[in-house]
């Protein structure tokens, strides 16, 4: 390949970085080569947002060496490694909406004539740097009036004006719909050819394919391997992406076997729950009884699913039936009436309320039910938390400690505890066992599993595709914002929820 | 060493310090006498002028807590002041019964408060913003009322309210102590003290646990602004007179200035009702310490600001980090 015998633009070398108590990086190599975009892939917590900060000067690696055509770089900030040429254009678009779109472009770099701002000189610039990519636009407008797809090209020709060799996109696709990811994709394709070297994060698989030249996969923060896009198949790179032994020649997956009617008795039927930009119309039932697990990466739309569930977002298709009867949820509080609990994927921005107590935290959902004017007693309260924190073996000082000095571990069990409190029929887990230490991930796994023997009705999500193998009684595979088919238990392993993640629509 | 110290420590210490200052500067400062049945003395005179601050001070405490902000008190105090004088009018006799003009007056201040809940609650609006409008607009329809003319009150149960005792105490001691008791019983009774703290230390996770959190905050504007309406009640009985241009100017500042004082983090989240009524105290005995100094007024200013200043201090961590790594730097100096 051409753009292999030129000499790299960037070359990272022994990259490691820890913060205390994690490795964040250790030893991570990536060369990235003018003309190329390379595409950079990892589940959560790999280190890929690690890795950018170390690039962009947010933070400086403990040990290895950035080479920049060839020259150690040190970037002590983001301005500096603007500075140095390298560009970085995040998922939230950072620019200024209420400046005009030339404004945005040149922010802090006015073009000047006799001592003034030279406006006329600034609008023609920024309208010929967006002809570049194809883009016709008033620039005149204020940003917020153009979509954020365009909103991402003003980044990017931002970046670009100061003569960016080495653009980093970082997630920049994950608010956008299908063609506008197409109107980007033609943007990168074009500063490819203008032998930008452009590193490109992101979750989406057929947007991998769809636009790389080669990938680095990245798995616990350590670089797992570089590959060629063409020589690397999707089952492969999701196998190295997830770790699982590799093995690309297992027999396809059957297609799923009709489900058996269930003896057990249904709670909660949605038919075609869905949300623009966020979920496609999918079906899911939850029974009595049953733990459902929501298998997929990050991003492929398990959250999504959940929170459409519980109320948390509003569904704009489809229709929810509980008990028989037609629901439509308008808030997290008409779900919890129905009886659903739902334990956020984020405990510390959508669980725990960090400086309240123990027991408040346990009683606040339960509390909220209840009402306002109906304080419960704070005998009972303090009743139910010290039941709960013995069942459920929480590690405290007392129950009046804030609830931000535990561990992950025992926060992830009081807000188990919260909804448990409430006592609900259904209960939706979004990663309960993410960043806790192994020994409360049984504890919270073999409590969640006696539940669902009692008759709750249990949907269990999560990204450790052993664990949902292992206690899920019926499977959901989540594929690109899709549900991508239903299994029984049984009938999958681990390499087959691979392959049914990476068959992408007419790829195989 | 100093682990967990009471919430209400650094707040009552400053109080005990400024209270020290005026046993040494003020001679017969703590000097109490009664005349014609009524307790007299600074303290009483101190308590007594500091009621309408504290009473704006216990609305802002949960607002501020709900992580919001109402600079609107002030005006909301000259609306009700404006309202009650002008229905009672300015004649010996009372033009409308007092009871339906002091109705008519808290009846004007909810509905200031109802509209700024709207505003922050239902539409969304930044708090200082929101409220903003009204500080600007309140003051004004005020004035419109009176034509900007101050308007004299000379029925004398008006009086009552602002000058009267009962028991030997000054009646405006009664009202805030109710005040006082009945928030902090709805606070301790009800689960809104609880629910209040939630939504100001984590808005998003208060919503998927149920709460509804646009009620609350649309609870906590209205209750502000009924607190400003008593408080302007009793500071136009007072000054007998409804003076739209200056009651209740800037009292919005002091309130605030009172809750953080009181210990309430302007981040919101946890409260100290009891903090904000010491945080009140201390404004209104600093105030009279300066003029029992027979320092010129202007100096008030200037001391508030250096207690402005000292509490930001207090709770910028940017600055405990420095302050951290000076003292460790000595520290290791010194080894």
């Amino acid at each position: 390949m051409a753009i292999l015998s030129s000499a790299p633009v960037l070359e990272l070398r022994g990259i490691s970085k820890g913060f205390p108590g994690v490795q964040a990086l250790s030893g991570v190599a990536l060369n990235l080569y003018p003309g190329e975009v390379h595409t950079l892939m990892g589940q959560n917590g790999a280190g890929k947002s690690t890795l950018i900060k170390v690039l962009t000067g947010v933070y400086t690696p403990d040990q290895g060496q950035i080479l920049l055509e060839g020259r150690a770089i040190q970037p002590s900030s983001t301005l500096d490694a603007q500075n140095l040429g390298i560009s970085t254009v995040y998922q939230e678009v950072n620019l200024c909406p209420n400046l005009s779109v030339a404004e945005n472009i040149f922010i802090g770099r006015y073009p000047r004539k006799r001592g003034g701002i030279d406006w006329a000189g600034m609008q023609r610039q920024a309208t010929e740097l967006l002809e570049r990519m194809q883009i016709r636009i008033d620039v005149s407008l204020p940003l917020a009036r153009y979509p954020l797809a365009i909103q991402q090209m003003v980044a990017i020709s931002r970046a670009l004006l100061v003569s960016a060799k080495v653009l980093i996109l970082d997630e920049p696709t994950s608010s956008l719909d299908e063609k506008e990811v197409e109107l980007l994709f033609n943007v990168l394709r074009g500063l490819r050819e203008q032998g930008m070297a452009i590193l490109f994060v992101t979750h989406f698989l057929d947007q991998t394919y769809a636009i790389s030249d080669r990938i680095t996969v990245m798995r616990n923060g350590e670089r797992e391997g570089e590959y060629a896009c063409s020589e690397l198949s999707r089952l492969e790179l999701v196998n190295k992406m997830v770790g699982a032994s590799s093995s690309a020649t297992v027999a396809p997956v059957a297609a799923p076997a009709p489900s058996a009617p269930s003896k057990l008795t249904t709670f909660l039927r949605a038919v075609g729950l869905g949300r623009k930009g966020a979920l496609s119309p999918m079906d899911i039932e939850l029974r009595q009884g049953e733990l459902l697990g929501l298998a997929g990466l990050l991003g492929s739309g398990r959250t999504e699913a959940a929170r459409l569930l519980f109320g948390a977002d509003r569904a704009d298709s489809g229709s929810i039936v509980i008990d028989g009867k037609e629901r439509n949820f308008a808030s997290p509080r008409d779900a919890i009436a129905a009886g659903i609990g739902f334990c956020s994927e984020d405990r510390k921005h959508e669980g725990a309320v960090l400086e309240l107590s123990v027991r408040e935290n346990l009683i606040l959902a339960l509390q909220a039910r209840t009402g306002i004017l109906r304080a419960i007693p704070l005998k009972r309260q303090q009743q139910l938390a010290e039941e709960y924190v013995k069942a459920l073996g929480i590690k405290t000082a007392s129950i009046e400690t804030p609830i931000g000095t535990l561990s992950g571990g025992n926060q992830q069990k009081v807000l188990l505890a919260r909804w448990m409190a409430t006592e609900p029929k259904m209960l939706i887990l979004d990663e309960p066992t993410r960043g806790i230490d192994v020994r409360a991930k049984q504890e919270i796994m073999d409590y969640v599993t006696a539940l669902c023997r009692k008759g709750m009705a249990i949907l269990f999500i999560s990204s450790e595709l052993p664990e949902v193998l292992r206690v899920s009684d019926r499977i959901v595979v989540m594929r690109d914002r899709k549900a991508g088919g239903e299994y029984p238990r049984g009938a999958l392993d681990e390499t087959s929820v691979l392959q049914v993640i990476a068959a992408g629509d007419g790829h195989e | 060493m100093n682990s967990v110290r009471h919430p209400l420590f650094r707040p009552l210490a400053a109080l005990v310090l400024l209270l020290l200052v005026d046993l040494l500067l003020v001679p017969g400062f703590f000097h109490l006498e009664i005349k014609d049945g009524h307790l007299y003395g600074s303290l009483i005179d101190i308590a007594n002028r500091a009621a309408p601050l504290v009473l704006a001070a216990l609305g802002m405490t949960l607002v501020i807590a709900t992580r919001g902000i109402d600079i609107s008190v002030g005006a909301v105090v000259a609306i009700s002041g404006t309202v009650a004088a002008m229905l009672i009018g300015g004649a010996s006799t009372a033009d409308t019964p007092m009871a339906w003009a002091l109705c008519a007056a808290m009846g004007a201040a909810l509905l200031c408060g109802a509209w700024n809940g709207l505003l922050v609650a239902g539409l969304g609006l930044q708090p200082i913003v929101a409220t903003l409008i009204l500080m600007v607009a309140g003051r004004g329809l005020a004035q419109l009322f009176t034509d900007g003319q101050i308007l004299t009150v000379y029925y004398k149960p008006f009086f009552f309210l602002g000058s009267g005792y009962l028991f030997g105490l000054p009646f405006s001691l009664y009202i805030v102590g109710a005040v006082f008791l009945a928030t902090a019983l709805l606070m301790r009774k009800t689960a809104l003290g609880l629910f209040i703290q939630a939504v100001g230390i984590n808005p998003v996770a208060a919503r998927l646990a149920g709460l509804k959190t646009a009620v609350l905050v649309f609870f906590v504007y209205v209750f502000c602004s009924a607190c400003a309406g008593l408080a302007g009640l009793m500071i136009s009985a007072n000054i007998k007179s409804a003076d739209a241009n200056n009651a209740g100017l800037l009292l919005e500042l002091d309130a605030i200035l009172a809750v953080t004082l009181g210990g309430t983090s302007l981040a919101g989240g946890k409260f100290s009702l009891a903090g904000s009524v010491i945080g009140a105290l201390i404004i209104q005995t600093l105030t009279y310490t300066i003029y029992s100094l027979g320092l010129p007024p202007e100096v008030n200013m200037v001391v508030k600001s250096v207690v402005v200043f000292l509490v930001c201090l207090s709770q910028s961590a940017e600055f405990k980090n420095m302050w951290r790594a000076l003292r460790a730097n000595k520290q290791g100096g010194a080894a």
